[in-house]
């Protein structure tokens, strides 16, 4: 957590308190879950239009949801381990009432029907829903640029990007306009913009988090999770959403282990087994960056850690296959919006056929055409075992070497990025070098493993840096309590030219 | 080069999107850079590597008892349509 202002309770420092601490506020009556909400959505009036964060923001909505938590605390009714926590979601994901865009033009004016079951399951856990965050379209890209509704801003530097895919979910927790936020994650769009804004973000184990209700890009990678100020806090969140879903036949029965717990008191470091990936230090990685994941190594070592470093060969063929994987299920998963059953049509086209490759043509953009091109081309005829085939097996080699690396290793460490937040412009008309930011992260989703990314350091421009840890299948207990571990030894402080956006 | 203009169109009309001449072009250039760098994954012997067949860890997908639940009333699947009418989603005409 960016330790600026956790200062105890009492109005004035709402913004300053994460998710726990407000909950803990309410339960104890000294603050109502209307004031809650209240303190968020003037925050959110008052930052917003230099940031940018939100697609929607349902004032009412909340003050609703808000006004009903107080009633059911006044009569007495239990208090879900969310009580009172605004919370922010990311527009991939369905939430009845409220618009859901995916950043697309093609879904310009679509209300789903329903929430999605990690919504349901937060609103459950008494979360209140704020309203839905900037994204790029379709969650395609790492900058949010890709947005078909204008750009989100990094709030330590309005100049920079704030990552993406889930920029805005990034950007709102580090704003202190929400303190929890929901986001997904198919090649790093949770931990990528997490790294960017100095906030934790964890990517869950593949059928951990029920994809019911969240729009599908790739759907062998995609995973829902959080957004947080502390792992405490995603933890909380993660708590709140795990678990087997009959709506989603890839949502696992395993056991949900009390992630909360784990993470509440800060783990010992001493005999945890921390893997350091060879391949994910030096070439082509920031020296800022390198010397703050090295300085977390040494904090480990210190506090009792044995650190090795592991070997994962096939990583360098990671993007390759990734974006051959991904953009395959994209082409096949976005072949639904045809201007029928929901969102933009095409005007006045004289055919069927013309009318749904006008609706696509006008309601897609440039990154997401890319996609879908390149993912038909990778499953046509006479390409699909070069391309598709061949990747599939580059993914099992991918499994493997984590598997190797796990029999060494609890937990295993590096970057989460190669550079921190770049400008806005920078990589946009080269997706190969914006591809190329996911370079850390995209193994995770290839072999199914969680990550998580935790603020680390600043760079000497006041930038934050993230580390990334990695985890077992369904090792999530063991992660957040490492990363809960690392998050103490760390004690790390907003520098002194942390700006204004980020400070309670 | 890696793909040539014409089955760049070829791919577009595969994938159901009108793309200008100009579009088309910068395609073709974009898609030849990012298959280069895929290319890459030829240099790795995959002999005897089975595919990353289905999902994760526990085995296939769970099953559940197939029963009988409610479903979104029409109004409700209809009120996105762009165009609807008679309980039916409408398009444009079909058979001339």
């Amino acid at each position: 957590m960016i330790a600026a202002g956790d200062r105890g309770p009492g109005k004035g420092s709402l913004l300053g308190l994460g998710a726990a601490g407000l909950r803990d506020l309410f339960v104890r009556g000294e603050a109502s879950a209307l004031e809650i909400a209240t303190a968020c959505l003037d925050r959110i009036a008052r930052v917003e239009p230099g940031i940018g964060a939100f697609l929607t923001v349902d004032a009412e909505g909340a003050q609703r949801q808000a006004r009903l938590l107080d009633d059911r605390r006044a009569a007495g009714a239990p208090a879900g381990i969310l009580a009172a926590v605004p919370v922010a979601i990311k527009d991939v994901l369905c939430v009845r009432g409220m618009p859901t865009t995916c950043g697309s033009r093609i879904l310009k004016g679509f209300f789903p029907p329903y929430d999605a079951t990690c919504v349901e399951r937060l609103r459950a856990a008494g979360a209140v829903i704020v309203g839905k965050a900037n994204m790029d379209e379709f969650a395609m890209g790492s900058s949010t640029e890709h947005s078909a509704y204008g750009r989100t801003r990094n709030p330590w530097d309005g100049q920079r990007v704030p990552g993406g895919s889930s920029g805005g979910s990034a950007a709102a927790v580090a704003a202190r306009e929400v303190p929890l936020s929901l986001g997904s994650d198919t090649g790093g769009s949770i931990r990528q913009p997490a790294a960017f804004t100095g906030t934790v973000g964890l990517k869950p184990t593949y059928g951990r988090v029920s994809r019911y209700g969240l729009v599908a890009f790739a759907s062998s990678l995609d995973q829902v999770g959080p957004f947080a100020r502390s792992v405490q806090d995603a933890a909380l969140a993660l708590q709140a959403m795990a678990g087997a879903d009959p709506r989603d036949s890839t949502c696992s029965p395993v056991p949900v282990e009390d992630y909360a717990a784990a993470a509440r008191t800060p783990a010992s470091l001493e005999g945890l087994r921390v893997g350091v990936p060879a391949e994910f230090m030096g070439e082509g990685l920031d020296p800022e960056i390198q010397a703050a994941v090295e300085r977390c190594i040494a904090l480990l070592r210190d506090q009792g850690a044995r650190v090795v470093e592991v070997p994962l060969p096939h990583s360098r063929h990671a993007i390759a296959a990734y974006y051959v994987v991904a953009t395959a299920e994209a082409s096949s998963n976005l072949a639904r919006y045809d201007g029928v059953r929901y969102g933009a049509r095409a005007a006045d086209a004289p055919s069927l056929g013309a009318m749904y490759r006008r609706t696509r043509a006008e309601g897609f953009g440039a990154e997401v055409k890319r996609r879908i091109m390149l993912g038909t081309y990778a499953l046509s005829a006479g390409y699909y075992d070069a391309y598709y085939l061949k990747a599939m097996k580059v993914r099992t080699l991918i499994r493997r070497d984590f598997e190797l690396a796990f029999r060494q290793a609890d937990v295993l460490l590096g970057p989460t990025t190669p550079s921190p937040a770049f400008r806005f412009g920078e990589k946009l008309d080269d997706p190969l070098s914006m591809y190329l930011s996911d370079i850390y992260t995209v193994t995770a989703n290839l072999a199914g493993i969680p990550g998580l990314s935790l603020p680390c350091g600043f760079t000497r421009d006041g930038l934050p840096i993230g580390c990334q840890l990695l985890g077992r299948f369904f090792g999530e207990r063991a992660l957040l309590s490492a990363a809960a571990g690392l998050e103490a030894a760390l004690r790390l402080q907003a520098p002194a030219s942390a700006p204004a956006e980020v400070l309670p | 080069m890696k793909i040539t203009l014409d089955e760049v169109k070829r791919i577009a009309a595969l994938a159901q999107l009108d793309l200008t001449a100009a579009d088309l072009e910068r395609m073709r250039g974009q898609l030849d850079q990012i298959l280069r760098y895929v290319d890459h994954l030829a240099e790795l012997d995959t002999t005897g590597v089975e595919p990353a067949e289905g999902l994760v860890a526990g085995g296939g997908p769970p099953l559940r008892e197939d029963e009988p639940a409610p479903c979104l009333p029409p109004d409700e699947a209809l009120a996105n349509a762009p165009e609807s009418g008679a309980g039916h989603f409408k398009v444009p005409k079909v058979i001339g």
